[in-house]
């Protein structure tokens, strides 16, 4: 019997030992994984704070150095960079992206509440063709109609302004198809009570819609402002004064070709103005973020 | 589907609509209807006749080798950026799925990629890549390897490939995490109990379980590979070096901003949008049948 015993505690502390190994092994996955991601953030965050020769000579140190201060308040008030582009600061660039960003957010969802409104709480003549009429955009993304639409912006006067760089994009299929799925699930109670009150449409929109859709505004927002910022061929078409620029293309032209003469200590520096506000707001919002991103994919 | 009570009104839904209409209209129907009259038309040189040529401009395409080397480069591009990113993104979530200390931080570190700019991806691997000033890029001519993406054009796609997937991770990783999370524990016991190992549990129960979400994916990462790349290649390589790395969406870019070649452009542009529209249609058709679930 006692034989019998020592099998069970053997078999035990062979389970344990196994269940170790295997939380290590998962452990060291996810901070192999963790690791590729943060890899190239670091080599820039270092990299932003060593002067041109040390990057130029190729040296690519590991550990920060000190030249932080110098190299992002001469980014943020000169810029530069490459030797044959005419410098933009950074500061310049970065509230054309904010503004970019947000004209695109709000403009999107506030097009698409009251479109999915419309659809939703009234009934006319119509109504679906309007509905499929917004669908259908879904199919044509600006990649595929790169040239004509540049007529239209070139034939409105609309090229080098900001509603040119923001407006064309600002139609939006999936917070339409969100929302209206949203008001769908709204009991139509709260609607017979608004009528039994004497509230108009609109009323009903202010006092009870809007405030239910809160939660889906705010998810929403966070997808749409980070689709805003990460913009690049649009606004690549439409700005060529570049007072207009916005730090993505920017950075991009920055780079040139990739010489190695590049100031690249402050390409570096740009990249990370670049990168801060859409992951700030990806990180501190990121329950809304990962609701709004899982629910438009539905 | 559709409300019961409603609101009466016969101007003000239209007036509602109006905004969304207008940018619609002018922005996207008029344009893409351009785009399909224009790819039936051909300039003379100096620009100053067009005549129409049905659908010779089609024809030209797909007997043009340069065009047909860009309708290869975006399959491979495609399909390795797609494998590469679903892959490496399931085989996250499934080790951030089990039970383990920090797994909330672990979430955290490896979703925030999803906020960066395809093109931004692009610049941050250059910064890794670059043959003189990056890290891998010198340590690799430090171990005898002709590296330099500028010139040759495998490496460059291999680089436009490992931006591309990087940036798309996250997204893949946030829906399959998801839907791990979405399978009932008591499957995964029962499995268990049956003597099922790790491994054998997952190809056979979690795995088909999880194919809806997997096939979803397929469709966005071949959506986003696609379309929404443009600035990678844009930031790294513009097509090159030749014209290793140059896509159907970048080559519409090149013919229509740079060579100023209208209707083949056009005609570019109409060949992808038959290409959204159809991966379009088959991701609606198959969340319909999800739906029924």
């Amino acid at each position: 019997m006692s034989g019998a015993t020592i099998d069970v505690e053997a078999l035990a502390a062979a389970s344990r030992r196994r269940k170790a190994r295997e939380r290590f092994l998962t452990h060291l996955a996810l901070i192999l994984g963790v690791a590729v991601f943060a890899l190239p953030i670091w080599i820039t965050l270092v990299g932003s704070t060593h002067d041109t020769d040390t990057i130029g000579r190729g040296e690519v140190p590991l550990l920060p150095g000190g030249e932080a201060l110098r190299n992002y308040t001469r980014a943020w008030s000169e810029g530069g960079g490459g030797r044959n582009t005419f410098a933009v600061p950074a500061g310049t660039m970065l509230l054309n992206s904010f503004i970019m960003a947000m004209l695109i957010a709000v403009g999107k969802i506030a097009i698409s509440l009251l479109s999915a409104f419309a659809v939703v709480f009234f009934a006319f003549p119509f109504r679906m063709v309007f509905f499929w009429m917004i669908f259908i955009t879904l199919m044509l993304p600006v990649e595929v109609r790169i040239i004509p639409t540049f007529q239209v912006m070139t034939d409105l006067s609309l090229i080098d302004t900001m509603t040119g760089l923001t407006l064309p994009l600002i139609a939006s299929a999936t917070a339409t198809l969100l929302f209206r799925q949203f008001f769908l699930t709204i009991p139509d109670e709260y609607v017979e009570a608004a009528k039994v009150d004497g509230a108009g449409p609109l009323r009903f929109f202010k006092d009870v819609v809007l405030p239910l859709s809160a939660t889906n505004i705010a998810a929403l927002f966070v997808i749409l402002f980070i689709y805003g910022w990460n913009q690049y061929l649009w606004p690549l078409l439409m700005v060529s004064n570049r007072d207009l620029e916005t730090i993505i293309v920017g950075l991009t032209k920055m780079i040139g070709i990739g010489d190695t003469q590049n100031e690249w200590n402050l390409i570096m520096t740009t990249a990370v103005f670049a990168l801060l506000p859409p992951v700030a707001v990806v990180v501190l919002m990121q329950r809304w973020f990962i609701k709004g991103l899982t629910e438009t994919e539905k | 589907m559709r409300k019961k009570v409603i609101f009466r009104g016969a101007v003000l839904p239209y007036l509602l609509l109006l905004p969304q209409m207008a940018v619609t209209l002018v922005f996207f129907f008029w344009p893409a209807g351009m785009t399909v009259w224009q790819s039936m038309q051909r300039e003379d040189a100096f620009g100053l006749r067009t005549e129409f040529v049905a659908f010779e401009n089609f024809l030209d395409l797909f007997t043009d080798a340069i065009y047909l080397n860009a309708a290869w480069n975006t399959v491979v591009f495609s399909t390795s950026v797609a494998a590469l990113a679903l892959g490496s993104a399931l085989f996250l979530a499934v080790q951030a799925d089990k039970q383990i200390r920090g797994s909330g931080l672990y979430k955290t570190l490896l979703v925030w990629p999803y906020a960066v700019a395809p093109a931004l991806a692009a610049v941050l691997w250059l910064f890794i890549f670059h043959p003189s000033i990056g890290l891998v890029g010198r340590g690799f001519s430090a171990i005898g390897i002709d590296w330099d993406y500028r010139v040759n054009g495998g490496q460059a796609m291999a680089m436009v490939i490992v931006a591309a997937a990087w940036k798309q991770v996250s997204y893949n990783f946030i829906f399959f995490l998801a839907g791990l999370q979405s399978i009932p524990t008591s499957v995964l016991e029962a499995a268990a109990i049956d003597g099922a190992r790790p491994m054998r549990r997952f190809w056979t129960v979690v795995f088909p379980l999880l194919s809806p979400t997997a096939f979803f994916l397929l469709v966005v990462n071949l959506v986003y590979a696609f379309f929404d790349t443009f600035g990678v290649i844009h930031a790294l390589t513009r097509g090159g070096p030749g014209n290793a790395t140059e896509t159907l969406i970048y080559k519409v870019y090149v013919d229509g901003v740079q060579n100023l070649n209208f209707g083949s452009s056009a005609a570019q542009s109409a060949v992808l949008m038959a290409i959204v529209i159809a991966l379009t249609a088959i991701q609606f058709r198959f969340i319909e049948r999800r739906v029924h679930y």
